[in-house]
């Protein structure tokens, strides 16, 4: 089984690293951007079966260690 | 005072920091390991050193925070011994639960690496008794994810019980004009509830010698060389 953990900075949170992209992408003319905010995608493969299982497996690692909750979120998708 | 320093896979400040404290204290601090289950008997001190645990992948601090030797660490605290994190040790330090917060990248973005002044807190920690409330201090700063950010309860939390230990200031004591990176309130280092856990992002460990700057980060270790088993 294939899964995606998404993490991304909680809306208020200081991204000066996403600033710093929005503006480099709007020097090069690209018309249309607000605003961008950056984030981390962990893809992870599984020897699981059990979708629930998998999913609970995945926001536990997500609590414990990919997302620091004080400023972050995260998503967690099972892709196949 | 027996003390002891953890060292992780890439931390690089853990010799200085042995010094300082050997300098301070005539005692050989212990040199932990961060697999390591458990602290040398007696331990009064812990020092969490700077560097670059684990290559700051995923996030400063967060892989070496969940590293076995952190649950002994943990265990200390909670009994009320003391816990002093400078650098990648105060990252560590958050990550881990024990202080408050998120260390977030420089607001300007750089990796910022120069000599700072401070403005002291309170002087009436373990950490702090050879300096006096409000003294300035000249000592070096040296991150790129230095920027202090909490939610507004918790920074008004952190003032209203005094626990700010540190604040970025000018040589004349502006904090706000010497804030180098964007921390909320300018600050630089911050106590537990209980006042046992200091972490902070300057390097006193570097100033202890006139030889190479100064010697404003003496008080530091002079303050926790008079404290007697405390844990």
């Amino acid at each position: 089984m294939k899964a995606r953990v998404t993490v991304t900075l909680k809306n208020g949170v200081l991204d000066p690293q996403g600033k710093a992209i929005e503006g480099a992408l709007k020097s090069f003319g690209l018309e249309g951007i607000d605003s961008v905010r950056q984030g981390k995608v962990f893809d992870i493969e599984l020897s699981l079966t059990d979708k629930a299982e998998a999913e609970a497996l995945l926001k536990a690692a997500a609590e414990k260690l990919l997302a620091n909750t004080v400023v972050e979120n995260y998503r967690v998708e099972i892709l196949n | 005072m027996k003390s002891a320093v953890i060292t992780f896979p890439g931390s690089n400040r853990e010799g200085d920091v042995i010094r300082a404290l050997r300098q301070s204290t005539g005692h050989e601090p212990a040199s932990i390991w961060h697999q390591d289950t458990e602290l040398p008997k007696g331990t009064d001190l812990v020092v969490l050193p700077g560097g670059f645990s684990y290559g700051d992948y995923l996030r400063c601090g967060a892989i070496a925070s969940r590293a076995p030797v952190m649950d002994a660490v943990r265990a200390h605290a909670a009994k009320g011994g003391l816990v002093l994190g400078i650098c990648n040790g105060f990252q560590i330090l958050v990550e881990s639960g024990l202080l408050p917060g998120v260390l977030m990248r420089n607001a300007g973005l750089k990796f910022i690496c120069k000599m700072q002044h401070l403005k002291v807190g309170r002087a009436d920690t373990a950490f702090t008794s050879a300096y006096h409330e409000g003294q300035i201090i000249k000592v070096a700063i040296a991150h790129g994810e230095g920027n202090y950010v909490a939610d507004a309860d918790t920074i008004a939390r952190l003032e209203d019980e005094n626990r700010v230990a540190f604040r970025y200031c000018t040589a004349d004591g502006d904090t706000k004009a010497g804030n180098p990176n964007g921390s909320l309130n300018d600050i630089a280092g911050i106590y537990s509830e209980r006042l046992n856990v200091l972490g902070m992002m300057p390097h006193p460990e570097n100033l202890i010698e006139t030889l190479v700057g100064g010697t404003d980060g003496r008080g530091l270790f002079e303050s926790l060389s008079t404290i007697r088993g405390a844990a």
